[in-house]
Order: structure tokens, then C-alpha cells, then sequence
């Protein structure tokens, strides 16, 4: 019942819509208007013009103050300070450029719209102004060019020795974490050897793989270096951490790598959020399938000793399922079992 | 001075008016068509379907998005199995959505929908010539993209939905059919339709650069082309050179998927099952895409500038400014196009230090635009603007190039774009850059050019309703955006619940989405006037816009072949608008200068003795070349 009355309700303003058309033409056909140039719909084009100027110019202006702390991610990492210190600068430079250029613009159409009096300048070049606005955008280019570029050379140097490695691998539709133990050194991989125990695919041949423990959350110490290094199982995917102002893709085959340095623990951005269930999340930005929006992981930053402590305590992977070590040869299995008796 | 066009030899050469006149059937009138303005006017109804399409499926995942606890099962008749019991839009679909919505807005709609129109409708008309170098192969390249259209549309229809992986198509996720079910056979159509598709412009753009190379009028040296000819001569060369390395990802993609070749794929465990391909690299196929994607954008968005410098300088009745910096930042364009790729790949595991590279060559493409915005402006200061509804779709299109131009500066510098990239930041930037900047290009196309198409005007009215319902609505649409993105919320996510940095915006969302939905709506109006005006609308006069341009000389219904009789000569360039001593605003391009010595600038007075004496040989030529004929 409500299709019909909805269906002949749209045919009824179909039919108003049009006879106001035809009404239109006619009238506009009577007055000759369609011969005409400067109509009144010219006038009303450029009048609507700086309407929309106005109208758009503010509410943009507005809504951009008032839901600043909306939009703004808090900053959780030193580079994101820069990262960040950047973007508001391009911001403030392009803002100028564009609500410049569409002053121009609009204010233009509507002072110079057809008017029978006026003729056009005939006005076809002038090669100073051509150079002058080849040359400012240029160097305002090379400007902004080079603070980036410092920037992503900081971003992207080796890190530092003493980094803290966390092996992060996306897979359909999760990441695993991996940490390397006390002796700070992952153990290798290689996706033949993944089973269901094994999701990793970690080589226990491996010495290094020994003492490597899993994480339910990752977990980071504040104001340290963190390298992450990224790897993935079946498709491309991407570790996003937006308040770390991170991003670096997961490419099956080819590790990647991000390092950087936390420097707000989650307990201090919820003190400074007022959001007692704040977290640090992690998700994925290069969709993988079905399950692309459900890609999170918490990352828990800490103070360094409570890092340390909670360090030492994880249980690794060989000691919480001894069966992997199950066909490793006999001197190795003997090695990994001191870490397994290791109290 | 508009009619004192036929020059001497035009007058002497009448006599063979009909004689060639061809009498087609319905079939090759206008199914296989070898005149290029029919094959326009194919392109034309095409990507007009086909950005319903489009813009369909854009409507469905904003309806998702913006209403993400909406009861969607009214859509089940439409959609069937794709909304799930509980009326919920099935997650996989909402990838092949967003994947197709790409792929047909990018290759059918802007670039067969645009270039394939217009430069087959005005470059033989705009530099005087009776049809393409090659007609035959016009019609094949238009049969082609038809092909590739009927591929890609029954891939719409499949079981397991078309293809799913984003419009780039990244392998592993589609050359893996256990990846997604999309990257089944809905991923081999579209293989087989892009490979239809490349071939077809491929054949197109062959056409375009031999047709303006060898086929302009007599007078019609390259500093006398109109914008639009240069920018579709530029747009074919880049497509010429990119669309190749295209079709090299396809092929190699085509091995990996089904002949068990390893050259994207390496250590994958998928499903419970090692893959046994290693070695292969899943960034060379991001290499080898946006060697022609990124120059994909200027293959869109360049036809779409030069219609606008056309249309701008006929409207401001005033010469375009800095035609030759025009020209020169075209090429410009044209050439960094191909050495800016790398910028879609910042985060892609790349090293960084070709990211730093590809940084800087990135930032310097964004001069030439600058200076074509800044010549925009500048044509418009002092002019005397007539809003047709050409004009005003050519001022939206600026607008939006400033607009989407910026934030190419946030994007094209790498430590930025470690945040920005693959957020709706992006999506916000190229849709208005790209997608509408475009879009607008080839409404302002439509709009100017339907006259000259069918005889007739669309109604003015109606355009501006369209326009102002278009500007507005892709501003509300796009717009917002930038504040998701900055707030960093991922593209293509189904819903953004699971996270609680992104579990915000759920009102800003519908407001983007209500705005979509209202502007795909609009689009009707234009469809109405479009086919209405078709049959129904205002008979157009032979010179409506009172433009200077070649095209605007052939009779309101050209037939196949263009002018009757002699092609014109061209004696000035195209757009001697408001020349100060001439009476009229307008100089058309067949007016000799020894016929304006009122109008003359200086350097041009000097042109007229060589002109005349040019003038002189023709016309004995002419006389004898008739004598031996008769």
C-alpha cells in the first residue's frame, strides 16, 4: 500500500516538475529571453556564485574550529610530532592558496558578468606575471619539499641499535606478534613450516627462536626506540597506528620495517582524554579481504620498568607448547630444554 | 566579419557539394559507424550508462556507510543474495562494490566516456578535416570498449560477484582465488575486459595522434591548435605509452593466476596450504600498475582542462591567457606524468630513498598546474562572463582542481603521507581532482557541444538547476571527507565499529552519504534534458556561442565528411575574442587577416602581405586543377 501511494505520489511531482518546465520554456520562448544574454538567470549564476562563496567559505571556516579536537588525533611518537608540525604547516600555506584563489575565482564571475555595455580585455599574455607564478609556487614547493624529505630521512634511517624488535605479521584476518626473548634476536621463519600450533611458521632450529614468546596485545615501553618488523602470511596488508603516526605495509615475501618512539603511555592519554577505556590500536589500511575492517590490535605503551618487568615474565612459545621442539635433533632439543625448565 | 568566411577558393569549389554524399543504412549509420561523430556520440551514450552504473553502486556502499543499522532487504530484489538474511549488505559485495565503482568510473566513464567522445568528436572537426586517419579503426576501437563493457557488465552478475581486490587489483589478494571470492572468475573478466579495454584506446589513441599530426586544415600549424587539441593530442600519447605497461601487469597477473608463474606471488600460506610460489614480488605489480595508473589521471583530467580553456575563453569573450604557458605546462604534465608513479607506493615496503625521489619529482608536477589555475583566473579577470551551463560547469571544474590540487601537496610528500595514505583523505583528494574535476570537464563538454552534436540546445534552465545541484552536492560529498581522513579513518572499511579512534563521525558519514545520494538523483535532470533536447529542444543556430573555433563553420547537421565542399583554411589562431577595432567580439579562425586590417595587431599586419600573396597561389592552383578535372 505505502509503494503505491509512495509511486504515484513521485509521478505526481514528475508531472508538476514538468509542466513547470514547459511553463518556463514558454514563457522564456514569449519574452524573446532565449535570444537574450544578459538574462536574468547570467546575474543570478554570479550572484550565486558569491553566495556559495560566503556560505561555504564560513561553514567551513566554522566547523573546522569547532570540530577541531574532533579530527585531531592526539600524538603518541616523536616523529609524529614532525609529522604532524608538517601537516599544519601545508595546511596553513595551502589554506591561504585556496581560499585565495577562490576568492578570485568566485568574485571574478560575479564582477565581471556579461554586462551589453562591456566589452572583454583583450588581454592574452604576459610572460613577468607567467614567470612570477611559475617561480613563487616553485619555491614555496621547494620549501615545504625539503622540510618533508628531512623528515622521511629521519623517519626512515636504520634504527637505532639498541630498538626494541617486535615482529608483527598480518594474516586473513589478524596480527600476530611475536617479541625475541632475552636474547634480544628473533628466530627465522619460513612459511613451509607453518602449522596450527605453529601460525608464524618459526623456524625452531633456530637457536634465536627459543626464548621468542608471543603477545595477546603489543606491548611497548615509553620514550624507547621500537622497531617494528612486519611481515605477512597470505596477502598484502598494512600496520596503521594512528596515533603513532605510523603506517607501513605487510608484503608476503618481503619484510618491512618501521622503527619509532613512543612517547605517551596509555595510561597517560587517558588521563589526558578523560577515556578510561582509551587504547592504542593498531588496524589495516591495504584491504585483504572480507575481514579488511576487522584487522585491531592493542598496543599497550608502559612505563619502561613495568616494560621490563612484564618482559620477563612472558612464557615463550616452546615452553607453553613443547611439541614444537618435538623433531628437532637431539643437542638442539637438549638446548631448548633449558629454556623450557627455566623458572 | 562572422560570415566573411568563404574565402575565394571556398566560393570556386562548390560544384562537387553532393556528389560524394553517402547513403547509409540504419546498420552503418549507426551501429558500425566509421564517422567519427557517430562513434562520439556512441562513446557519449556509453559513458553516460555507464556513470549511472557507477554511481548506482556508489549509492549502495554509501547507503552502508552512512546508515551502517539500516534494514537494507528492500534492496533484495535488485541485489538478492547479496543482502544476507538479517537485511545486512554482504561484506565481500561491499568490496566488489567499491572495486567496481572504480574501475568503471576510472577507465569506462573518464577516460572512453571523455576522451572517446570528444576527441573523436573535435579533432577532426576542430583542426578541418573530413574524419580520423582511420575510420575503420575508429569503429573497431569503439567495438572494442563495447566488448570489454558487455565482459565487465556480465561480471557484475556472477555467483561470486566481480572482482573484489580494490580498483588497483593488488595480487596476491587478486591472483588468489581463496583470498576472496571475487578474485575468482569475477577477477578473470575483469582481466579479459581491461585487456579489450587497452587494446580499444590504444587503437583510439593511434588515431587521435596520426589524425592531428597529418590531417590539420591548411593554416592549422600546431601554435594555431585550439586547447582541446592539444590536450587530447597529449592525453592519446600518454595513454600510447602507459595503457602497454598496463596490459604487461595484466598478462603477467593472467600467468600467476592460472599458469602457476611466480612473478607476484612468494611465500604464501593460504587457507592451511603453502603456496609453493616463491621468489615473486608483489611490489612489481604496484610498479608496473601505477606506471599507468598515476598517468591515468592525467589521461582523465587533461581532455577535461582542455575543454575547460576552450570553454572559458569562449564565454569570457576574452582570449584564453597565456595560451603558450598553457601549452608548455601541458607538456610539462605530460612528460613528469610518467616519473611521478612511485608516490601511490610511499608505505609499500619501497626503499626510501626512491621514495625521496619520487617525492620531489612528485611536488614539481604541481607547478604546471598552478600555472594553468593561475591562467584561469586570470582569463576570467576583465572578462565579460556568459554563464552558459558550459561556463558554469568549466568554473565548478577549476574550483575543484584548486581544491583537490592542494591536498596533492599534503599527499605528494612522503612524511605526510605516512598518515594520510589509504584514509579517506585521499579519497576526499582524488575524487575532487580526478573524479569530479573530470566529470565536470565532460558535462562542460556536453553542455557546449551538444548543439553541434544534434542540431539542437539543451535547455538552459535545466542545466543550471543540474550544475548547482552537482557543485554543491560533490562539495558536500567530498568535502567532509577530509576531516575522516585527517580523524584517520581507513578506505575501503565495511564499517569502522570495530575501532575506537574511528568509532566516531557515524553523523558526519550520513550526512556524506544523504549528500550522495541527493547528487546521484540530479544526474537525472541532465539524463531528462539530455534525450528530451535530443528530439525536442531548441533548434541551434550554426554559431551558438559565437565561437571562433573550426567546427562552428560546418552546417548545424554535418554530414559524414564534415564541410561541404572545400575545408576551410585558417588564417589566426582560436581565440581572437574581444580584439580591440574589430566590431564584433569574435573572430572566427577562417576570417583572413587581410580581411580585419581594423583588427590587426602589429606583428600581424606584417602576416598580410605573405598571407595574400599564399592566398594568390591557392586560387591559380584551384583554376588550374579545375580546368584538368573538367
Amino acid at each position: 500500500m505505502y509503494g503505491f501511494l509512495i509511486s504515484i505520489g513521485v509521478i505526481l511531482l514528475i508531472m508538476l516538475i514538468w509542466m513547470v518546465y514547459r511553463i518556463q520554456t514558454l514563457i522564456s520562448v514569449a519574452k524573446g529571453s532565449d535570444k537574450k544574454i544578459a538574462t536574468t538567470s547570467n546575474k543570478v549564476n554570479a550572484i550565486l556564485f558569491m553566495v556559495f562563496l560566503i556560505v561555504f567559505g564560513g561553514w567551513m571556516v566554522w566547523y573546522s574550529i569547532v570540530e577541531f579536537d574532533n579530527f585531531q588525533l592526539p600524538i603518541a611518537s616523536e616523529h609524529g610530532i614532525v609529522t604532524d608540525r608538517l601537516f599544519w604547516i601545508t595546511t596553513a600555506v595551502t589554506g591561504f592558496i585556496f581560499i585565495l584563489t577562490h576568492i578570485l575565482l568566485f568574485w571574478f564571475s560575479y564582477h565581471y558578468r556579461y554586462r551589453e555595455d562591456r566589452r572583454a580585455a583583450f588581454y592574452p599574455d604576459n610572460n613577468k606575471l607567467e614567470v612570477i607564478w611559475t617561480l613563487v609556487p616553485a619555491i614555496v614547493l621547494t620549501i615545504l619539499v625539503i622540510s618533508g624529505w628531512k623528515a622521511w630521512s629521519d623517519i626512515t634511517s636504520p634504527a637505532p641499535d639498541n630498538a626494541h624488535v617486535v615482529e608483527i605479521m598480518g594474516y586473513q584476518f589478524a596480527w600476530d606478534v611475536r617479541y625475541p626473548g632475552v636474547d634480544q634476536q628473533l628466530g627465522g621463519y619460513d612459511y613451509r613450516l607453518t602449522t596450527a600450533t605453529n601460525s608464524r611458521g618459526i623456524d625452531f632450529t633456530d637457536k634465536n627462536a627459543f626464548d621468542d614468546f608471543p603477545s595477546q596485545n603489543i606491548v611497548l615501553p615509553k620514550g624507547e626506540p621500537v622497531l617494528f618488523n612486519i611481515r605477512a602470511r597470505d596477502v598484502l596488508h598494512s600496520v596503521f597506528a594512528p596515533h603513532m603516526r605510523l603506517k607501513m605495509d605487510a608484503v608476503p615475501g618481503m619484510p618491512t620495517r618501521f622503527w619509532f618512539v613512543p612517547n605517551k603511555t596509555t595510561e597517560e592519554m587517558r588521563a589526558e582524554l578523560g577515556d578510561e577505556e582509551f587504547e592504542f590500536e593498531i588496524a589495516c589500511t591495504e584491504v585483504c579481504g572480507i575481514g579488511h575492517f576487522t584487522m585491531r590490535k592493542v598496543i599497550r605503551v608502559v612505563e619502561p620498568e613495568e616494560y621490563r618487568k612484564w618482559f620477563t615474565e612472558q612464557t615463550p612459545f616452546i615452553k607453553s607448547n613443547p611439541d614444537l621442539i618435538a623433531d628437532l635433533p637431539v643437542e638442539l632439543k637438549e638446548l631448548a630444554k633449558i629454556y623450557i625448565n627455566e623458572e | 566579419m562572422a560570415v566573411a568566411n568563404v574565402s575565394a577558393h571556398d566560393a570556386a569549389s562548390t560544384h562537387d557539394d553532393h556528389d560524394h554524399e553517402h547513403h547509409d543504412n540504419f546498420i552503418t549509420k549507426y551501429i558500425f559507424s566509421t564517422d567519427h561523430k557517430m562513434i562520439a556520440k556512441q562513446y557519449l551514450v556509453s559513458g553516460i550508462f555507464w556513470a549511472f552504473i557507477g554511481g548506482f553502486l556508489s549509492v549502495l556502499f554509501r547507503l552502508q556507510l552512512g546508515f551502517p543499522e539500516m534494514d537494507m532487504s528492500f534492496l533484495k530484489p535488485i541485489l538478492g543474495g547479496w543482502i544476507n538474511a538479517s537485511g545486512k549488505l554482504d561484506p565481500a559485495f561491499y568490496l566488489a562494490l567499491v572495486t567496481m565503482h572504480g574501475t568503471i568510473m576510472v577507465f569506462f566513464v573518464l577516460t572512453a566516456g571523455l576522451s572517446g567522445t570528444f576527441s573523436n568528436f573535435l579533432i577532426p572537426l576542430q583542426i578541418g578535416a573530413r574524419d580520423m586517419a582511420s575510420g575503420f579503426m575508429n569503429m573497431l576501437s569503439y567495438w572494442f570498449f563495447f566488448v570489454s563493457g558487455v565482459i565487465m557488465f556480465i561480471s557484475l552478475f556472477l555467483e561470486k560477484g566481480p572482482a573484489s581486490g580494490g580498483w588497483v587489483v593488488y595480487p596476491p589478494l587478486s591472483a588468489l582465488e581463496q583470498a576472496i571470492p571475487g578474485s575468482g572468475l569475477g577477477m578473470t573478466l575483469w582481466l579479459i575486459a581491461m585487456v579489450f579495454f587497452i587494446a580499444s584506446s590504444l587503437m583510439g589513441g593511434i588515431n587521435y595522434i596520426t589524425t592531428v599530426i597529418n590531417l590539420r586544415t591548411k593554416g592549422m600549424a600546431f601554435s594555431r591548435l585550439p586547447l582541446t587539441i592539444w590536450a587530447f593530442f597529449l592525453t592519446a600519447v600518454i595513454g600510447l605509452l602507459s595503457f602497454p605497461v598496463l596490459f604487461s601487469a595484466a598478462l603477467l597477473l593472467v600467468f600467476d593466476r592460472s599458469f602457476g608463474t611466480s612473478f607476484y606471488l612468494s611465500d604464501i600460506y593460504i587457507n592451511g596450504e603453502a603456496l609453493p610460489n616463491t621468489g615473486g614480488s608483489a611490489v612489481l605489480y604496484q610498479h608496473l600498475f601505477w606506471f599507468l595508473g598515476h598517468p591515468e589521471v592525467y589521461i582523465v583530467l587533461l581532455p577535461a582542462l582542455g575543454i575547460t580553456s576552450e570553454v572559458i575563453a569562449t564565454n569570457s569573450r576574452k582570449p584564453i591567457f597565456g595560451y603558450k604557458a598553457m601549452i608548455i605546462s601541458m607538456l610539462g604534465i605530460t612528460i613528469l606524468s610518467f616519473v611521478v608513479w612511485a608516490h601511490h607506493m610511499f608505505v609499500s615496503g619501497l626503499n626510501p630513498f626512491l621514495g625521496s625521489i619520487f617525492m620531489f619529482l612528485t611536488l614539481i608536477i604541481a607547478v604546471p598546474s598552478a600555472v594553468k589555475v593561475f591562467n584561469y583566473l586570470t582569463t576570467l579577470w576583465r572578462g565579460n562572463l556568459r554563464f552558459t551551463p558550459a561556463m558554469l560547469f568549466s568554473i565548478g571544474l577549476v574550483s575543484f582542481f584548486i581544491s583537490g590540487g592542494l591536498t596533492g601537496i599534503f599527499l605528494g610528500n612522503s612524511a605526510i603521507d605516512i598518515q594520510l595514505h589509504d584514509t579517506y583523505f585521499v579519497v576526499a583528494h582524488f575524487h575532487l581532482v580526478m573524479g569530479a574535476a573530470s566529470f565536470f570537464g565532460m558535462m562542460a563538454g556536453v553542455y557546449h557541444w551538444f548543439p553541434k552534436m544534434f542540431g539542437r540546445m539543451l535547455d538552459e534552465k535545466l542545466g543550471y538547476i543540474h550544475f548547482w545541484l552537482t557543485f554543491v552536492g560533490v562539495y558536500l560529498v567530498f568535502f567532509p571527507m577530509h576531516y575522516i581522513g585527517i580523524a584517520g579513518f581507513p578506505r575501503r572499511y565495511y564499517s569502522w565499529t570495530n575501532f575506537s579512534f574511528a568509532d566516531m563521525y557515524t553523523d558526519l558519514n550520513m550526512f556524506v552519504s544523504v549528500a550522495a545520494i541527493i547528487t546521484f538523483f540530479a544526474q537525472f535532470i541532465f539524463i531528462f534534458n539530455f534525450f528530451y533536447s535530443m528530439y525536442k529542444g531548441r533548434k541551434a543556430s550554426a554559431n551558438p556561442w559565437q565561437s571562433n573555433t573550426l567546427e562552428w563553420t560546418t552546417p548545424i547537421h554535418p554530414g559524414h565528411g564534415n564541410w561541404v565542399g572545400e575545408i576551410p583554411s585558417v588564417y589566426r589562431w582560436p581565440y581572437d575574442y574581444s580584439k580591440p577595432g574589430s566590431k564584433e567580439d569574435f573572430i572566427p579562425q577562417t576570417v583572413p587577416l587581410s580581411a580585419t586590417p581594423e583588427s590587426n595587431l602589429p606583428h600581424e599586419a606584417k602576416l598580410v602581405q605573405l598571407e595574400k600573396e599564399i592566398m594568390a597561389e591557392e586560387g591559380e592552383e584551384l583554376v588550374t586543377n579545375e580546368s584538368k578535372e573538367s
